[in-house]
């Protein structure tokens, strides 16, 4: 027996059953983030007045080009789960909203695979 | 029963913020503000990709009076984002939600935020890789 009530059922309300991907999935690419953040940060710092080459070489290194890899995924899908999240509590219109979530998905996915197409360039001498 | 003592939300023009509302308005802030940070992280990266001379002008502007600015607005946002997500994560796991906790660890979030951004500005400043 359901405790919905028929206009409730008629109308597709009440949970959509997947919001706990959602959520845990901003968990764990935070998680993954904490190390990967601080190291890229401390990194880039010390390589801020490096020479071209240098920072060639400490970029493209194997671990190194697999961490940064490694960040950029989680960073992005962390920045377009928590995009949706603003959107969802801020934007009203529902076309708005969609076209806002989906536009920064695209644009996150765009930017991820750049970025990663760079960093594997780079550390294959490309 | 008498409705007069029931919690009433607050009235947000005459309601003065508690730091930790502060703190959790300043983490979807630079949350999205880190976001859009991401393409300097791209633009830089694509730089890098692509030769000396395109990785030098890259390095010029970011180590402008303006490219600085941003630089730096963007690695204490990143350090706050990440401080403060940390103590979302031990609230996710259950701890830490008295009222007197969630102060003293508002003040330890901006203390580390602040801490983090001193040590990486000034190992920028004072070591480098290769010199």
């Amino acid at each position: 027996m359901s405790l919905r009530s028929p206009l409730g059922q008629a109308k597709g309300l009440g949970s959509a059953k997947e919001g706990l991907h959602h959520w845990w999935a901003q968990r764990v690419t935070a998680v993954a983030l904490i190390p990967l953040t601080i190291w890229f940060a401390f990194k880039v710092a010390v390589l801020s007045q490096s020479d071209y080459q240098t920072v060639l070489d400490c970029i493209g290194s194997p671990w190194s080009a697999a961490l940064i890899v490694s960040l950029i995924f989680a960073a992005f899908y962390h920045a377009a789960l928590g995009m949706q999240v603003i959107y969802e509590d801020y934007v009203g219109n529902k076309a708005v909203r969609i076209a806002a979530i989906m536009g920064t998905n695209l644009l996150m996915f765009l930017f991820g695979a750049a970025a990663i197409i760079a960093v594997v360039r780079i550390a294959l001498g490309g | 029963m008498s409705s007069n003592n029931r919690p009433l939300s607050p009235h947000l023009d005459v309601y003065k913020l508690p730091l930790s509302a502060m703190l959790s308005v300043v983490h979807r802030g630079t949350g999205a503000f880190l976001t859009m940070g991401t393409i300097v992280l791209v633009w830089w990266l694509m730089a890098l990709a692509g030769g000396e001379e395109a990785f030098m002008s890259a390095q010029e502007f970011l180590g402008s009076f303006f490219g600085r600015l941003i630089l730096f607005g963007w690695s204490f946002a990143l350090f706050f984002h990440l401080a403060n997500g940390i103590r979302h994560l031990i609230w996710d796991a259950g701890y830490c939600f008295e009222k007197a906790e969630v102060e003293k660890s508002s003040f330890v979030v901006l203390g580390v935020s602040g801490f983090l951004t001193f040590v990486v500005w000034g190992l920028a400043f004072s070591f480098t890789v290769g010199a």
